[in-house]
């Protein structure tokens, strides 16, 4: 009971990096505890997938060959099986949409205490601590549980597992029980396309729920326009309708990787982060000194934006 | 059809607070109905309009402080309310997945629903589990981060949408009995109404403790401990622009010259 199972994530043919960064995530608690890596891929290309996974510090791929794309009841009763047969002390799976869609199944079924969205992982004998963020990443908590448990691993939180591996590759005889499969995936759709490519813009002016009314948008208009910008937005922005959904930045909207981006009432949440932090200068004005955008910004302007912005259109007038 | 919609209330903290051991004292907090509770909420209201659900029941579990925000959904047009609340709660910081699950699974075998709705995640301590955990421990089907239901529910199913990363929608067909988490943006929440508001005040709100729902006090005793809390370290270089509004715009200003972004 010293071994760790990690369950990696892909999609429509791609594994996903988190995928990677469940191997250094899952070789850190290993090294903690003593015991093995093992890795687990279910549906898809699964050969392809288990050559790619074979990196530095995985002791084994057990592959399952059952359908072509994720489906909760399939992953949940197969990461069950392979529990029971491998009993480690962990198992590990993504914090990603797909991630959080079968993890906490598992737990239900095995009984097994679950922690989601680690950032950081620590174990010694008897003891998992997992660092987390709460009060949307203002502050940070650690929790401790005994005994065997599961954990989803935030993206993008630790590097990519490096290097070829000597893993052993075994196909993995599930037993899948097709009558308690309840859902069924029809397919999938690309959404957001339109008008702009705000992946293209060498300027942003991004605006979030700080902005507080749609009317007031049309100071962002007149500061993008004032930069010759482009606009883009955070999530609760476009939910309320005020801009279009190819407008978002972040996790489920588009990434973007401008010259400048200058988030306006943004606070920064880990899935707007995803979006933008790959920005070359980020510059951030918001009230509030603790959002986790002031820390991920190069530069930042801590006051109201209802002063900032009408000062900053003034310069280019 | 019958609807149970787990709704939570969310603290809030101050821009500026304090952190005293593995607390944030209560002065530098608020409270607010959880956002993604809001589309939940909707949604069901919707269902209800369109003549597919016949009841609306809430589940919180909560101290009676939020019963404010319970009434909320009553507001809008929840039917009724059940609110969870033991002594032994009292005496624990956090009460894990597990416990939240092992609560909800009896209120959903007394209520018998056939859907659950719920909020993909809370705005304040973000687990994003509990909904999934529930159906597997009732054996109902799920699904999580649903951005579209679609109101046909033929055969005994649901068609659903799934928001992945990257701009992505996953269309999925999930059997019923089923429990759905909501994200934000599924459709546009109402303000309840003067009248709505009104009347929740006589909607029933019931409150159970945990022998009334059959259960042991010893589940409140969640496996999971919160052991610390800190604001994160600032590890990064930041400059921060410092003075009026009109100068740290100037300086602003004259990055974007500098970087030739503008002239
Ligand atoms: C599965 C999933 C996917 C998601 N995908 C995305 C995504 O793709 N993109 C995304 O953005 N979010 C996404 N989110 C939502 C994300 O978690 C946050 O809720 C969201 O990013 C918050 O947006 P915000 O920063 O605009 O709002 P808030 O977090 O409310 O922040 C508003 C900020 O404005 C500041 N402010 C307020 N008034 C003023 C003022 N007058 N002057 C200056 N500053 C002010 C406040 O201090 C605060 O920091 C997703 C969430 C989930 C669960």
């Amino acid at each position: 009971m010293s071994d760790i199972l990690a369950v990696v994530d892909h999609r429509r043919g791609e594994l996903r990096d988190v995928s990677y960064e469940l191997i250094s995530a899952g070789r850190g608690l290993a090294d903690a505890t003593g015991g093995d890596l093992h890795l687990a891929v279910i549906s898809g290309t699964v050969e392809r997938f288990a050559e790619k996974l074979d990196r530095e510090g995985v002791d084994a791929i057990y592959t399952v060959d059952y359908g072509e794309e994720f489906n909760h009841g399939v992953y949940t009763q197969v990461t069950t099986q392979l529990y029971d047969k491998l009993a480690p002390q962990y198992v590990l799976t993504a914090n990603s949409v797909n991630g959080i869609e079968y993890a906490p199944a598992v737990a239900t079924e095995l009984d097994l205490p679950i922690v989601t969205d680690a950032i950081d992982l620590e174990a010694d004998d008897k003891t998992l601590t997992v660092t987390r963020e709460i009060y949307g990443g203002k502050v940070e908590t650690t929790v401790e549980l005994e005994g065997p448990a599961i954990c989803t691993i935030r993206t993008a939180e630790w590097p990519g597992g490096e290097g070829t591996g000597t893993a052993d590759i075994e196909a993995f005889e599930a037993t899948i029980d097709e009558d308690a499969l309840g859902s069924s995936v029809r397919g999938f759709e690309e959404v957001g396309g339109g008008d702009v490519d705000i992946a293209d813009a060498d300027v942003l002016v991004s605006v979030g729920r700080g902005i507080d009314d749609e009317e007031n948008l049309e100071l962002i208009e007149d500061l993008a326009d004032a930069l010759g910008a482009t606009i883009s937005a955070s999530r609760p922005v476009v939910d309320s309708g005020w801009l279009p959904k190819n407008r978002q930045v972040g996790q489920s909207g588009t990434v973007v990787t401008p010259d400048v981006y200058i988030a306006v009432g943004i606070s920064g949440a880990v899935q707007h982060v995803a979006g933008m932090k790959g920005s070359d200068t980020i510059v951030a004005i918001n009230t509030d000194p603790n959002a986790p955008i002031m820390d991920i910004a190069d530069y930042a302007i801590q006051d109201d934006l209802f002063a900032v912005v009408p000062a900053l259109i003034e310069e280019f007038q | 059809m019958k609807i149970l919609l787990a709704v939570t209330e969310v603290a809030t903290v101050d821009d500026a607070f304090e952190i005293e051991g593995t607390e944030i004292p209560d002065q530098y907090l608020g409270t607010d109905l959880n956002e993604w509770d809001e589309y939940a909420i909707e949604e069901a209201v919707q269902l209800q309009e369109a003549d597919i659900a016949a009841e609306v029941v809430t589940v919180t579990i909560g101290p009676e402080t939020c019963e404010q925000t319970i009434r909320q959904a009553l507001a809008t047009g929840a039917d009724r309310a059940i609110r969870i609340w033991d002594e032994a709660f009292e005496a624990v910081d956090l009460l894990d997945v597990s416990t939240k699950t092992a609560i909800l699974r009896a209120v959903v075998a007394e209520e018998e629903p056939d859907l659950v709705l719920s909020g993909v995640q809370s705005d304040d301590d973000s687990w994003g589990a509990t909904g999934v955990a529930l159906a597997a421990a009732v054996d109902y089907e799920w699904a999580a981060v649903v951005n579209h239901l679609a109101h046909d529910f033929e055969d005994g199913t649901a068609s659903v949408r799934r928001e992945l990363e990257g701009g992505v929608e996953e269309l999925t067909t999930v059997d019923l009995p089923a429990v759905l988490t909501i994200q934000t943006g599924i459709n546009e929440p109402r303000y309840a109404s003067l009248r709505g508001i009104r009347q929740a005040k006589r909607k029933p709100l019931e409150v159970y403790g945990l022998a009334d729902l059959g259960l042991e006090e010893s589940v409140a005793e969640s496996r999971v401990r919160l052991t610390a809390m800190s604001e994160p370290e600032r590890e990064s270089d930041t400059t921060v622009w410092e003075g009026t509004p009109e100068e740290a715009a100037g300086e602003l200003a004259d990055l974007l010259r500098k970087r030739e972004v503008v002239q």
